[in-house]
């Protein structure tokens, strides 16, 4: 024992010595090939987009897949996988013709017959998509790179859904992948995008990588959004999921990343004072955060208990409270957010407003009579935690008896599903948001529907008039008349009040200033991004 | 003593029998629903059903322990719910990082706690043992995510030392892998050299007080050879001991540890997993944890019955 | 560890000339184990300042998002954290959910413990299913139990309270079980069955009370222990409701601001880490008087 831990002791000064010296200098050695590590907002668990709406999944879709159809910088939708496309004079025929050279990363040409399977499958799947079919007699294949889109009557918004730029996104797959059920996962990742999804590497819970399509033919455009040639500079593209903001800050600072996600609002100002790192907002709509009341149950069930929400609920405390710079934020009542066309200040002023004692009045006319509220707080979320906590203090302002129930998100979103009263397991007040690009659609944004307990989302707001507006949108090709109904349709909603905006935020990324080419748009790209 | 051996090997069957059936009860109660996770922000309840069907959380309790303990048994962990990997696949991606980190935990922490424990009890009441109790209660009394942002701060930030995340596999060279473990080796080391420097100092103290080491001293032996040979040869087995029963220990610490430094091991495979109710993730994590204590502690009862020859059994 | 032998006498020091008073008797005893009296007079400082203290502070749960992250001194005592909430109330009342759970803990531990213990020290057939229920839930880590429980009951003061005693009970039962097996065969007890005392009353009268010393001190470690493994819990997202401040929590909550701005972590943490040194030093300074083989070294 003695001699072995002289050994061990010995061992142990020498690394004493030599680790320090021989460490001292290089930092992150220069490797052969040009790698690109990423820290993401959350973790990939589930790699199928068409099957699981969340945020990390689509931007792992964005890699390895291709879309017929992509919004450039400005939302505008344009060709992507299509080469060309023509619409019949009656509006009823859509004819698209695909690119050249297009291939799956198996090495089999991309044909016709893949691309309708696919979009079958996310109609099944996406909200936009379904209405889409709803409006489809049959989609049949011309050629081998040639298809056609056949519909029962004129739709507004066929390119806007082939080329909706968030979850769902009609991401493209071979015939025999998006043949899977659409309610289970496809098998395996083969798509036709910049990047192959290298599985043999990919650590759950920790570490994605995806390597160069060499195969890739990149459209001539320059990249704009999703839109434009998807040119990769770089060898490999590696996801590396710190969940801790401390250490995916200090990593960063230290170089061991490249660029990071979502970076915590307060830390921005200690990260741009380091010469080596860049701060921008990419996404230029934001995200809208959502209040959302139960329909179900009282005192919410009542319009006049959540009008009374509209009046007591002071954005800018929100966001105060959840992102702390002003410059990072924004109050805007409108529902399809601020910075889209759709924007609109009619029927505002209640959310425009913060006035207690009239909240408290609607409440009384709501016939409130101090039941307990059931609000639940995902606590791993901080935004959703810090917004929760706000609207505790609020509610208690004016007059309500308020339980917060702390969770977190993967419990949260189990028990927003339970219909049942407050009392025997339900709940009355929960937190989320949603990107702008998502909201800003009357369409795309599920918050608003007023479908009820068989068709809206969890919250279940029930309003035929708005559905029939959302309709009536979607069948309207006329710009004008188009705004004429979101107006219409946004009054309807501010009586409703299907959820509260509890106001307007814009998610910085942060990245190594030795990175140039960081797109814009609601989704991070890794193309076109250059590693100096 | 093989009789003992084979009958203290047999013993921790029914151990790991009440593990299993604790881990497998403990997750089947769990109010927050997989299959509404999994299904999505935008599922219908429908799909929930569904999906819950599809993983069979839908069939009764005891069904699925048989089920479950069975396949264990055979060597599978079953799939895990989110990523569709089998379980065992994914313990094994994680196990290396977790190891390294425990090893080199249990190593450094001999290194620094044993000496330290040996000096309070060789000049017991003076400064340097009071000062090194004092250490020792630090020790216990700080959160290890304290010792470790303090120690990234320093170390990687302004010294520039160390890198501030990660783990790098001893196969990409020895010396990046030292460098990826030392910080986490460092702050995990804190608790475990408390705790190995107490036991040491008390079971140290209690030998030196044995006849045969004044016997020693009386004859005139050099203190450093009464100190090396006698007494602490003779107070390894409860230092020893500890080290076996500070597994558990460890591994709560390694829980955090592998978060902050962001080391993707079976510790963060397990919070993950907790988080999204990844039922056969953490099964199979908290069994293999286990297991992995029960074996060291198998091994150290079985190593005594060599190196002690006054224990019979 | 610390099975008493029991080999103190009995017999009533009347051969002493006077007994001196209770004070010059204390005196003696800080003077020989200063930890016990300074571990447990900051202890109880704490206690009293956690129990007293929010009843003059700010309201710690007021948010006040305009006033964010101020830094000592500029509003408040402490400083404010991210919600603008006010660091030094949060601070104070946080000790009294940190306390809560550690005091909680300890004692519920101990009392199942002492229970479970007992009767399996002392009932032969009841030894054997026992210890094995114990060994099992002992090889289960347990932050790792515990998180798991708590993400079953939802997060709540008493499940985090029952979620951290579960895996020290076995630990508690363990030491109870060999101070009673070495005094099962003791004289007096074996003369205590022989006239025919029911069991009860032995358990009570002559098992207990030898038990004490080592539970006192084990239940200060675990005290001590359970106000770290609650912070722990927090800092891995399992702990204490977030609305409701605790030091682990708090420190939870602010550890992204570590490098922002210090004093939302410093505080809880500080109050933290000064709470368990001294009911850790508590625990040792008793482990050193009430272990007579300790204390005849330290002579």
């Amino acid at each position: 024992m003695t001699t072995l831990m002289k050994k061990l002791y010995r061992a142990a000064a020498a690394l004493a010595v030599a680790v320090p010296v021989a460490l001292g200098g290089s930092i992150g050695d220069a490797a052969a090939e040009k790698v690109l590590r990423i820290v993401p907002h959350a973790d990939l668990k589930n790699l199928d987009p068409i099957w699981t709406t969340a945020y990390i999944t689509r931007n792992h879709g964005y890699m390895v897949f291709d879309t017929l159809f992509a919004a450039n910088e400005a939302l505008e939708v344009q060709p992507q996988m299509v080469d060309t496309y023509t619409v019949s004079d009656d509006g009823l025929t859509y004819t698209f013709t695909l690119r050249d050279g297009l291939k799956w990363h198996d090495g089999a040409p991309v044909t016709a017959e893949d691309c309708i399977a696919s979009i079958e499958r996310w109609g099944k799947r996406d909200g936009m998509g379904q209405k889409l079919m709803d409006f489809t007699a049959e989609m049949k294949a011309i050629d081998d790179k040639t298809f056609q889109m056949v519909l029962k009557e004129p739709y507004g918004l066929v390119i806007e859904s082939l080329g909706k730029i968030s979850s769902n996104v009609p991401f493209m797959m071979p015939k025999r992948l998006a043949e899977t059920d659409a309610f289970e996962q496809v098998s395996e990742i083969i798509g036709s995008g910049p990047f192959k999804f290298a599985k043999d590497e990919w650590v759950p819970g920790a570490k994605v990588v995806y390597v160069k399509n060499e195969d890739y033919v990149p459209r001539s455009e320059p990249a704009s959004g999703a839109a434009g040639g998807k040119v990769v500079h770089v060898d490999r593209v590696e996801w590396i999921y710190i969940p801790d903001p401390a250490t995916a800050m200090n990593a960063l600072q230290n170089g061991e990343v490249d660029l990071w996600e979502t970076p915590a609002p307060d830390m921005l100002p200690l990260l741009s004072s380091n010469p080596d790192i860049k701060t921008a907002v990419i996404d230029p709509l934001g995200t809208q955060g959502w209040l959302r009341p139960n329909h179900l149950h009282p005192p919410f069930d009542n319009p006049k208990a959540r009008q009374a929400l509209l009046w007591a609920v002071n954005q800018t405390e929100y966001l105060q409270a959840i992102i702390g710079d002003p410059s990072l934020y924004k109050a805007c009542p409108a529902y399809f957010i601020c910075g889209t066309p759709n924007e609109t200040d009619i029927g505002t002023e209640a959310l425009a407003a913060v006035d207690l004692e009239k909240a408290k009045a609607l409440l009384k006319e709501a016939g409130y009579n101090g039941e307990k509220i059931i609000l639940m707080q995902p606590t791993d979320i901080p935004v959703l935690n810090g917004a929760s906590l706000v609207t505790a203090q609020m509610l208690r302002a004016i007059g309500m008896d308020v339980e917060v129930q702390a969770m977190d998100w993967s419990t949260l979103t189990s028990r927003r599903a339970e219909k049942k009263a407050p009392a025997d397991g339900g709940w009355n007040v929960f937190h989320t948001y949603s990107t702008g690009a998502d909201v800003q659609s009357p369409i795309a944004n599920i918050g608003i529907s007023g479908g009820g307990v068989e068709r809206a989302w969890f919250g279940w707001p029930t309003d035929a008039k708005t559905e029939e507006l959302r309709d009536a949108y979607s069948r309207e090709a006329d710009p004008a008349k188009k705004k004429a109904i979101i107006d219409e349709l946004q009054s309807q909603l501010f009586e409703v009040v299907p959820y509260v905006n509890y106001g307007q935020w814009f998610q910085p990324v942060v990245w190594r200033s030795n990175l140039d080419g960081v797109l814009i748009s609601p989704v991070p790209f890794f193309w076109n991004i250059t590693k100096g | 003593m093989y009789v003992y051996i084979a009958r203290r090997a047999l013993s921790t069957i029914p151990v790991m029998l009440v593990v299993a059936l604790v881990v497998f009860l403990l997750l089947h109660l769990t109010p927050g629903d997989p299959a509404a996770v999994i299904a999505g922000d935008y599922a219908r309840p429908e799909d929930i059903a569904r999906i819950r069907a599809q993983l069979g959380l839908d069939r009764p309790l005891h069904i699925q322990f048989i089920t479950w303990l069975g396949a264990v048994l055979s060597g599978d962990l079953g799939i895990s719910i989110f990523s569709n990997l089998p379980v065992s696949t994914l313990i094994a991606q994680r196990l290396e990082p977790t190891i390294a980190l425990s090893i080199s935990t249990i190593v450094l922490s001999c290194l620094i706690a044993v000496p330290m424990g040996v000096a309070a009890a060789w000049r017991v009441g003076s400064a340097v043992d009071t000062s090194i109790m004092i250490f020792a209660v630090l020790g216990f009394s700080v959160p290890v995510f304290v010792i470790a942002y303090c120690l990234m701060w320093v170390f990687s930030l302004q010294l520039g030392w160390f890198p501030v995340q990660g783990y790098k596999p001893i196969g990409d060279g020895f010396l990046p892998f030292l460098r990826s473990i030392a910080l986490p080796t460092i702050a995990l080391s804190v608790v475990y050299v408390a705790l190995i420097a107490r036991i040491s100092r008390a079971s140290m103290l209690e030998v030196l007080n044995e006849d045969y080491i004044r016997t020693a001293r009386a004859k005139g032996q050099i203190e450093r050879s009464v100190m090396m040979s006698h007494a602490l040869k003779n107070a390894s087995i409860p230092i020893i001991t500890i080290i076996g029963i500070g597994i558990a220990l460890l591994i709560g610490g390694v829980v955090v540890t592998e978060s902050v430094f962001n080391i993707p091991g079976l510790g963060r495979l397990t919070i993950d997993a907790v988080l999204r109710r990844d039922y056969p993730i953490i099964q199979g994590v908290i069994l293999v944890f286990s297991a992995a204590y029960v074996i060291v502690n198998l091994l150290i009862d079985i190593a005594y019955s060599f190196l002690d020859p006054r224990i019979r059994y | 560890m610390a099975t008493t032998t029991n080999d103190r006498s009995i017999s009533d020091p009347i051969d002493l000339p006077e007994r001196p008073g209770f004070w010059t008797l204390f005196r003696k005893y800080c003077r020989r184990h200063p930890t016990v009296p300074i571990g447990g007079a900051v202890l109880l400082t704490m206690m009293v300042v956690s129990l007293l203290g929010p009843l003059f502070t700010a309201d710690p749960l007021a948010l006040n998002p305009i006033n964010r992250l101020k830094p000592p001194g500029d509003a408040g005592t402490f400083g404010t954290d991210m919600y603008g909430r006010d660091v030094f109330a949060r601070t104070l009342a946080g000790g009294r959910i940190s306390l809560t759970v550690g005091l909680f803990v300890a004692l519920i531990a101990t009392a199942i413990g002492l229970a479970v213990g007992i009767l399996a020290g002392y009932i032969r057939w009841m030894d054997a299913l026992v210890m094995r229920v114990m060994d099992g839930l002992m090889a289960i880590p347990g932050v790792l139990l515990a998180i798991a429980l708590i993400s079953l009951t939802g997060a709540s003061i008493s499940n985090v309270i029952i979620a951290i005693t579960i895996p020290e009970v076995p630990r508690v039962v363990r030491l109870v079980r060999a101070v009673v097996l070495s005094i099962r065969e003791q004289p007096y007890i074996q003369s205590a069955i022989s006239i025919g005392m029911p069991l009860p009353r032995i358990l009570f009268l002559h098992v207990m009370p030898n038990t004490l010393a080592p539970l006192i001190v084990q239940a200060t470690y675990i005290c001590a222990s359970a106000v770290v493994v609650e912070a722990i819990l927090s800092f891995l997202g399992a702990g204490t409701p977030p609305e409701i401040p605790s030091w682990g929590n708090m420190m939870a909550e602010g550890r992204t601001y570590f490098q922002i701005t210090p004093w939302v972590i410093l505080f809880p943490g500080l109050f933290l880490s000064v709470t368990v040194l001294a009911v850790n030093m508590l625990g040792d300074g008793l482990r050193d008087s009430l272990d007579p083989r300790v204390a005849r070294r330290m002579r």
